[in-house]
């Protein structure tokens, strides 16, 4: 976590690229705009309306391209528009100047359309589509600062977890479209009982949890989201706190109607999430960058979210649910923001460092104890109340003392790192020099924290605005029941919630207290313990050294070798299909031949005798050429002239380029004994399986059907008699083109290997 | 090795499959023919004309680079594929323009088809020559 100071200095190396400085506000501005475009909804939507709209995007699949806009997704919706507006904002000072900052603007808007479209997809697959894309974009705006080795590995590692939890997450989808017969949401939905009754429940849960989990790093998937704060700040900020990693808890949400009510939902949720949740709190109050604090503590609350969706029922859960998810967006936005503001405004982000900043940065200083007061749960922010809903919500629950026991650790280890990393910067006196003189960011920076952690504030006063609009709808959209939110109240009087609280504070303010003398002791423990991120190296390398050993195996350079393994593939699949499908009647009864077939059968075998005695590699091929030809005249014999000639012109082809390429070489060594045997019985084998299964064939009646279509459809429909060229270059058009594609880049890469001068390798030499 | 008589008698067969090539090629949707076989025809034509008096003459006859023929002749079919969405049709449905016709003749037929089977003349021609002028000039 040596980077602390390294982020700006590795974005402001390179020269400057100053194409698009002028249009980077245009993002902000367009965020807003669906922001603004968004709000209109909210009335229907609060009243209950769900809002959808559709239209057919590969209609023999069954995916629509559909929005549906309920409590749930116009929520998230406004979060991720909102949020995203104010990021960008940001971005567009903090980037100012730095490479590519056009780019990364770009980068930040796609991601943001792409987050849209997950929260607002009616249709699993179009959900699943978006739901890649916010990994792609991801890994370009963690991997932004590609000059950095750091930087390359962390969005590879993010994208590669969260890439193979898609894979799990559209094998799931596509259990889900078997059970219920179709991707449209509503029937998913509504399809609840079908779907937990179902013997694919238990397989479709594993896949969908695995695609939630890795997308909201879940433990023990957890390593690659500290990882991801390699990406400048406004991504942590935006990707990594506030919209993509909940996309994983949306998902489950989202499917909560329809997979939820079960034990092993309860069990996994509830064991992934505390778990998850308690460790990154200890993690979190390890670490001395303020971004790292941060981005462990995101994962505290990804942790407590899941562990909050665990319950089938309980509308108190899912009320707690909502809130902390709205809260949290916030004030960890803000947070990170007012980190990047710091960073800007120092040079450095060390907590060790900072302290007293509140002079020179008032206006940070202001925004990051509000946002961290929300944090710490402390009334009257929002912070508390949805601390409160989730203490009441877990006193509630199937499993809840341990959820309660969760909740109340990783609240404490919150409240504590909320001071050290909102309060312990700013006031005080500096614990040392800072890179870079303090001073206030501009107001493109300063809006972003600002109006975030004030809403924080203002909602924490005005509860029943944040119910109304972003509580409420979202949980009957979870529940799939109306009206059973719970309320949210500032004062809800001395109840067990209030107590828990009471014992959360002092808890933290012990913790807080100690948090230096604790943090040595937990790294002490944490050299000990296996890590995670080591592990996922050592995984890649095994998986490297696997794919290399099987390419020695397989591919070991040698042309004859390759013939070899292709040809026992094609038997064994031969032979498994005959051994599957039971042998079908042969009937092997001397034909009455005419002298000119006896004359192309000897021909063919005199051919093939002199390709397997030949040593000149010139004279096999001549052999080969006349094989060829003897397989040509078969065709003009039996009256299929336009195969014959391009059998023909081929034949002739391959000769001259074959001869070409082998005059080079030079004469065929003789194999060994065993080689030669093994050969001789693989060809054998081969021509025996294909004989065996076209003696069968010529035993099944054939079926015309498609030959008839052509004969009477090739004159009045494609003007043309040649039914051959017809269905080349009409009924089959397609395909024809799909062919000449693989010719042409077939030549240009021969000649692209050809132009290539490989130097020998030393065991070349050697030989 | 070069020899008077195969460089002499290569030039007439050289011109000879030519024409027999673009015959191939405009007789293929109502007999034997067509533009791969025409484009074997072609390359064939080609491929003589580079042994009997090396890949430099050929190429200079060819005037135009072999892969960028390729090429071109994938774009051209993929033009003619697409033609048919001006009409609302499905992609690669061919479209036909029937001139001077009357009762009992059909007069001159045109078609995307066969502008699409030009492409597929062409794309076989150039991708073979590709190569077989880099295998021979490898040597």
């Amino acid at each position: 976590m040596g980077s602390a100071t390294g982020e700006a200095a590795a974005h402001g190396a390179k020269p400057a690229n100053r194409r698009g400085q002028g249009l980077t506000w245009v993002p902000a501005a367009l965020a807003a705009a669906i922001f603004a475009a968004l709000w209109p909804a909210m009335p229907p939507v609060a009243g209950g309306e769900v809002l959808r709209w559709g239209a057919a995007w590969v209609p023999s699949l069954g995916v629509n391209f559909s929005v549906l806009v309920d409590g749930l997704s116009l929520t998230f919706a406004l979060l991720i528009s909102g949020i995203g507006a104010l990021v960008m904002l940001f971005a567009a000072k903090y980037m100012e100047g730095k490479y590519h900052s056009g780019r990364f603007a770009l980068y930040l808007f796609l991601f943001m359309l792409a987050m849209l479209g997950v929260v607002l997809a009616d249709n699993l697959l179009t959900l699943f589509v978006f739901w890649e894309l916010t990994s792609i974009t991801s890994y370009l705006l963690i991997g932004f600062g590609h000059a950095d080795a750091k930087s390359r590995r962390s969005a590879l590692q993010a994208l590669l977890v969260t890439g193979m939890g898609g894979l799990a997450l559209l094998a799931g989808f596509i259990l889900i479209y078997t059970v219920v017969g179709s991707f449209d949401l509503a029937v998913v939905l509504a399809s609840g009982d079908v779907l937990r009754e179902s013997p694919l429940y238990l397989p479709i849960l594993v896949l969908v949890l695995a695609g939630a989990f890795t997308k909201s790093a879940q433990f023990p998937l957890h390593f690659w989201l500290p990882n991801a704060m390699a990406a400048p700040t406004p991504v942590s900020a935006y990707l990594h706190s506030a919209t993509m990693v909940k996309a994983g808890v949306f998902l489950l949400a989202r499917l909560h109607p329809a997979l939820a009510g079960t034990d092993v939902w309860l069990w996994s949720l509830t064991l992934f999430g505390g778990v998850t949740a308690v460790f990154a709190s200890v993690m979190a109050l390890r670490q001395t960058d303020l971004k790292q604090a941060l981005a462990y503590t995101t994962l505290m609350a990804l942790g407590t979210l899941v562990l909050f969706l665990a319950d089938g029922t309980s509308s108190y859960a899912i009320t707690g649910f909502m809130a902390f998810l709205v809260t949290h967006s916030l004030y960890k936005a803000a947070l990170f923001l007012v980190v990047g503001t710091v960073d800007h405004g120092t040079g450095t982000r060390d907590a060790r460092i900072l302290g007293g900043l509140a002079r020179a940065m008032p206006v940070t200083a202001f925004a990051a104890a509000l946002a961290g007061l929300s944090m710490a749960g402390l009334p009257p922010f929002v912070g508390f109340i949805a601390k409160e809903v989730l203490y009441k919500g877990a006193g509630e629950l199937a499993l809840g003392t341990i959820v309660t026991a969760f909740a109340l650790a990783s609240n404490a280890l919150m409240f504590a790192v909320a001071g050290i990393v909102c309060l312990r910067p700013f006031w005080g006196r500096p614990r040392g020099e800072t890179p870079v003189k303090p001073h206030e960011g501009p107001w493109q920076m300063l809006a972003g924290p600002v109006v975030l952690s004030v809403l924080g504030l203002a909602f924490g006063l005005m509860p029943w605005l944040k119910q109304q609009i972003l509580v409420s709808p979202g949980v009957d959209a979870v529940l799939g029941r109306d009206g059973e939110a719970r309320d949210l109240r500032l004062w809800a009087g001395v109840n067990l919630a209030l107590i828990l609280s009471l014992v959360t504070f002092a808890l933290g303010i012990v913790l807080y207290a100690a948090h230096v003398t604790l943090r040595d002791g937990l790294n002490r423990l944490g050299t000990h313990l296996p890590s995670l991120d080591a592990g996922w190296d050592r995984f890649l390398d095994g998986l490297k050294a696997l794919a290399a050993w099987q390419t020695r195996i397989l591919q070991s350079g040698r042309l004859v070798n390759y013939m070899a393994v292709t040809f026992v593939t094609l038997l064994a699949g031969l032979v498994a299909a005959l051994i599957a499908t039971g042998p079908g009647p042969i009937v092997l009864e001397m034909p009455y031949l005419l002298v000119k077939e006896w004359g192309i059968a000897l021909l063919v075998l005199a051919g093939t005798g002199v390709v397997v005695s030949t040593n000149s590699r010139i004279t096999a091929l001549a052999g080969l050429g006349v094989v060829g030809v003897g397989v040509a005249l078969i065709f003009i014999t039996y009256g299929a002239p336009d195969v014959a000639i391009t059998q023909l012109l081929v034949e002739v082809l391959v000769v001259v380029l074959v001869a070409l390429a082998i005059l080079k070489l030079p004469s065929l060594e003789p194999e060994t004994g065993r080689r030669r045997w093994f050969d001789a019985a693989l060809a054998l084998g081969i021509g025996g399986a294909v004989t065996a299964i076209m003696l069968m064939v010529l035993e099944v009646p054939i079926d015309r059907r498609l030959s008839d279509y052509f004969e009477v459809t090739s004159w009045p429909e494609a003007f043309g008699r040649n039914i051959v060229n017809v269905i080349l270059v009409d009924f089959r058009a397609l395909d024809t083109f799909g062919e000449i594609a693989v010719v042409a880049v077939a030549g240009i890469a021969a000649l692209a290997l050809l132009k290539t001068k490989i130097a020998p390798t030393k065991e070349e030499d050697a030989r | 090795m070069k020899s008077v008589i195969v460089e002499s008698g290569a030039r007439f067969l050289v011109a000879l499959l030519l024409v027999f090539s673009v015959y191939m090629l405009l007789r293929g949707h109502n007999l034997p023919g067509g533009g791969f076989i025409g484009g074997l025809v072609g390359a064939v034509g080609f491929v003589i004309q580079a042994i009997a008096c090396g890949t430099e003459s050929a190429r200079k006859a060819l005037r135009v680079d072999p892969s960028n023929i390729a090429m071109a002749g994938l774009g051209i079919a993929l033009l003619a594929g697409l033609f048919a969405a001006l009409f609302g049709d499905a992609l690669f449905t061919g479209q036909w323009l029937f001139i001077g016709a009357t009762e009992d003749s059909k007069g001159l037929p045109l078609s995307t088809v066969l502008v699409f089977d030009i492409g597929v003349y062409l794309v076989v021609m150039g991708a073979i020559l590709t190569l077989v002028f880099a295998l021979e000039e490898e040597a």
